[in-house]
């Protein structure tokens, strides 16, 4: 059980500079999230807080100790790795007790601890063999059996899994979250998938260009992203944006081609804004209908328990994910609905959340 | 792009045949020649079958040369050489490929521009340098005026020796290091994943424990096969060997091979010249057999 304080932090590469100063605090027993697309510096954060890359600038604290002097061995953590990183030549037993052999921990207490850790991730039976002769799954289980016998302060995950196929990653997932809670060590996982950060997040952090964009609980990044970047890369399909200008009496949308009548956003008039509306919160009703922006049926995704139809708002892609048994023809021209609660105002200029409406409407009861 | 059809794959097996054809006959007449008795060896041309005197010329190679003593010296300082070189590489490859240390490159293609000079090139040198292997401090103090100056002050001459002549050290030591290997070595290190060597120091293992514990047991196959081309390029040396062992003891079973082959006025013994050559190539052939699988291995790809 430990604390990660992470203040200032920065990582230059030679003349590049990949992380821009970070502060974050990670409360103990938490398990963070850290969702990126690639390359947004989340894995370098990861790294400098394991200790396997040197921090350029800014502190980062374990349990209240700056660790950035310290060696990875020092600082109490455990990683596991995107590729498994199990070493080849030695048997799962003897991978998953290195770590202590290392130590100088004497063999009878290594082998106990072994065996300990094998009951747990249901490896028992698997002990002798050559990770050569695991499948994926099994592999990465030896993987976190090997971060988890060392008893560690901090877990670290890097991406561990992206390269498992789409179902034992879905079983994955609830196995680390189980883990998690037995264990209760502070945990962060770095990700660039959605659902395994919506999914396993106690706190998620969001990270775009070696910047943290938001930090939050997944419920709160879903409902309100603090950013366009956050909007549109949380949630899939990603959030429709719609480009326009603040009017008297409401939005001018896509080049003053659409009207949409709201309330007092409280937004100076001209202002221009991006407006975003989850796919999950638009309904399709009869074109004519008061209110409504007509739009042309492009393609319809069958999901089974839904469906995602793509229309054409005067050139703008636009989504929409209903679970009703509608199905419009592709051509056909269909009418878009929303409550005004459901629409997102961000700044055209610096992408920042706008927050609209907030003398007039109260926040929905829940 | 691999094509298949029945033309072109007899045209290649016939290929193959040829090779084959050609690379084992000089051992064919080898072995035939060491069969037949003085007189059918040199009749010409001499009978391709094979005589029945194979077990006599044998025995009579192997006293006449005492080839017993020398395979033993071959064996110790091929095997010796062989030993030396993989450890030695294994250590600069690792130096390398693991260190960030200024002249690092530099220091690489040093090493690597060494490939071009044999030891044919520097062997006066060498010969020097292990006569005394002190010669070079030596000098440097006498140029200083060190030893002078240790002359002046206790009143003693400073005359610093150290001959390696004739001894399996000497024989050893100049061949130990190599470039091949460490060239060898560091394309399999760059093979070796960076999560690995990040996986180790997670787990608390600094550079030498990596090095002997995870490092090592991974290049088991390289190791076999630079051991085994180097125990063969030791094996068949004859130059070195033939300029630093003057002395009987620490002859080796290559270079005594001339002590077999018929002298001008003697008797034309060829077949027991080629007995003693076919129990002087046996041993590498052995340990090329033995180590086959790992050698092949070890040189076409790195393990999964």
């Amino acid at each position: 059980m430990a604390s990660i304080t992470i203040r200032g932090v920065k990582k230059n590469y030679a003349k590049t500079q990949v992380v821009h100063g970070v502060d974050l605090d990670f409360a103990s027993g938490k398990f963070v999230v850290i969702l990126g697309p690639s390359g947004c510096g989340k894995s370098t954060l990861l790294r400098m807080i394991a200790g396997l890359e040197e921090i350029s600038d800014g502190t980062i604290a374990i349990d209240g100790t700056v660790v950035n002097k310290l060696e990875p061995r020092e600082r109490g953590c455990a990683m596991v790795f995107q590729n498994y990183a199990l070493y080849p030549h030695m048997s799962v037993a003897q991978n998953i007790g290195y770590s202590l052999k290392v130590a100088g921990i004497p063999s009878a207490e290594r082998a106990q601890r072994v065996q300990a850790v094998a009951r747990v991730l249901e490896l028992e039976h698997l002990l002798d063999r050559k990770p050569m002769a695991l499948s994926g799954g099994q592999r990465q289980r030896v993987a976190m059996g090997r971060a988890m016998i060392r008893e560690p302060k901090v877990f670290l995950f890097d991406e561990p899994l992206s390269n498992l196929d789409a179902k034992l990653r879905v079983q994955m997932r609830s196995e680390i979250r189980k883990l998690h809670r037995r264990l209760s060590a502070t945990s962060v996982f770095v990700t660039h998938d959605q659902v395994e950060a919506m999914t396993l997040a106690d706190r998620l952090v969001v990270m775009n260009g070696g910047r943290v964009e938001q930090v939050g609980t997944p419920a709160e990044v879903y409902s309100r992203p603090a950013s366009r970047f956050v909007a549109t890369f949380v949630g899939a399909p990603a959030m429709n944006m719609l480009e326009g200008t603040v009017t008297l009496d409401g939005l001018s949308l896509l080049g003053d081609s659409r009207r949409l009548n709201v309330s007092r956003t409280g937004l100076p008039v001209g202002a221009k804004v991006a407006v975003g509306i989850r796919p999950e919160a638009v309904r399709m009703v009869a074109p004519g209908a008061p209110g409504a922006l007509a739009a042309t049926v492009d393609l319809i995704e069958e999901l089974g328990a839904g469906r995602v139809i793509y229309v054409d708002l005067d050139g703008a892609p636009f989504s929409i994910v209903t679970s009703e048994t509608v199905h419009p023809e592709p051509g056909s021209t269909v009418g878009l609905q929303f409550a005004e609660t459901d629409l997102h105002f961000f700044s055209s200029e610096t992408g920042g959340r706008l927050d609209v409406f907030k003398a007039s409407v109260p926040e929905p009861a829940l | 792009m691999v094509e298949r059809t029945p033309i072109l794959n007899f045209f290649t097996h016939l290929i193959l045949f040829a090779g084959f054809v050609f690379c084992v006959a000089p051992f064919v007449i080898v072995a035939i020649a060491a069969s037949h008795n003085l007189k059918d060896v040199n009749d010409v041309p001499m009978s391709l079958l094979p005589g029945s005197d194979f077990w006599v010329n044998i025995k009579t190679a192997w006293t006449t040369a005492d080839l017993g003593p020398k395979l033993l010296n071959s064996f110790i300082m091929a095997f010796g050489v062989a030993a030396g070189k993989v450890i030695v590489s294994a250590l600069t490859a690792f130096s390398i490929v693991y260190f960030r240390y200024p002249g690092r490159t530099l220091i690489f293609w040093l090493i690597f521009i060494t490939l071009m000079l044999p030891l044919e090139v520097r062997i006066v040198p060498t010969y020097a340098v292990v006569a005394n292997v002190l010669e070079p401090y030596q000098t440097i103090m006498d140029l200083t005026g060190l030893s002078w100056l240790i002359e002046k002050i206790s009143g003693v001459q400073v005359q610093l020796s150290l001959g390696l002549l004739n001894s399996y050290s000497g024989l050893i030591l100049p061949l130990v290091a190599t470039a091949t290997g460490t060239f060898l070595y560091r394309q399999f290190f760059l093979t070796v994943p960076d999560e690995l060597t990040e996986a180790a120091r997670m787990d608390g293992a600094g550079a030498l424990r990596f090095f002997v514990d995870i490092l090592l047991p991974l290049s088991r196959n390289n190791m076999a096969a630079l051991g085994t081309i180097m125990f063969l390029w030791a094996w068949n040396q004859y130059l070195w060997p033939l300029l630093i062992t003057t002395d009987q003891s620490h002859a080796m079973a290559v270079t005594e091979l001339k002590q077999l082959i018929p002298n001008v006025g003697g008797a034309p013994e060829w077949h027991i010249a080629m007995a003693g050559t076919l129990i002087v190539m046996l041993p590498p052939l052995i340990v090329v057999v033995l180590m086959q699988r790992w050698f092949v291995r070890g040189l076409i790809a790195t393990e999964k």
